[in-house]
């Protein structure tokens, strides 16, 4: 299904890019936080907080709900977790398999009499 | 590089028909992927992964299908698709090796493909996530890289 690979990429995209992952860190440290607050603690304007909050929200890492008049934002601990973790770990797992074959290998060769 | 794929490479000190047989033969697999693995290994041939109880997870077995073997060089195969379906690209990964011979050692190529292609629900999608990584050895700083802060905070 396209729309997942669309998907998966989008989110790739919105966890890898440095200043999202500064303000995902915020995030999570606070809770909740307003594009006001985020930028006070950024190199950035309220106005590019806004805009990277957009890009979170899209993907569904972050939530955020009317409060008066500014928006709070709050992460989506659980969708987070998924998207490290599924990709991390499915790519560790492979390392430690191919190391794995490379430690059997190697024994299995130094065993065997040069040609 | 796509999000759902796994690209990886490892030169081996060994010879090519070395690293080929510990990637095809059932009592080789066993030491660097299952606890018990059979497989018919010709093209179309069928086999199967098992995986005994461990402390963080259930026994479980998973059923393979040789897509294309060209031996030493290349071997693939589509994994877990459900018991009695044909392995498609829309319900079973994709893993490819792919074996290049340089002088007495050998570069193994590893791509695991179609992982967002499968018509999976997102719950069925963490489960094979989570089944697929269990029993391995968590490496923490591979997670770091790939999201530094948020995953220990998370898991904490």
């Amino acid at each position: 299904m396209p729309r997942g690979a669309v998907e998966t990429d989008a989110l790739v995209a919105a966890v890898t890019e440095p200043t999202r992952r500064q303000m995902l860190d915020l995030l999570l440290e606070r809770g909740e936080s307003t594009a006001t607050v985020l930028a006070d603690s950024l190199p950035i304007t309220r106005q590019a907080v806004s805009k990277q909050l957009a890009v979170l929200t899209r993907v569904g890492l972050v939530e955020g709900e009317k409060s008066g008049r500014e928006m709070r934002y709050r992460l989506n601990v659980e969708r987070l977790d998924r998207v490290t973790r599924s990709l991390g770990e499915l790519a560790a797992t492979w390392d430690q398999r191919l190391m794995r074959i490379k430690q059997i290998a190697e024994t299995a060769a130094a065993k065997q009499p040069k040609k | 590089m796509p999000a759902d794929r796994i690209e990886r490479e490892i030169d081996i000190d060994a010879p090519i028909d070395v690293v080929w047989t510990v990637i095809t033969e059932p009592e080789h697999i066993n030491g660097w992927f299952t606890d018990s693995a059979e497989l018919d290994i010709r093209p179309g041939g069928e086999g199967r992964l098992g995986w005994e109880a461990k402390a963080s997870n259930h026994a479980m077995i998973v059923n393979l299908r040789v897509e294309r073997l060209d031996p030493p060089h290349f071997f693939s195969f589509r994994w877990d698709y459900p018991d009695g379906e044909e392995p498609t690209e829309t319900n079973a990964p994709l893993v490819e090796f792919s074996l290049e011979a340089r002088g007495d050692s050998t570069r193994l190529r590893l791509v695991e493909s179609g992982l967002e292609k499968i018509a999976r629900s997102e719950e069925d999608k963490e489960t094979y996530f989570a089944e697929h990584t269990s029993g391995w050895t968590r490496i923490a700083e591979r997670l770091r890289d790939y999201a530094p802060k948020q995953q220990s905070t998370v898991a904490g």
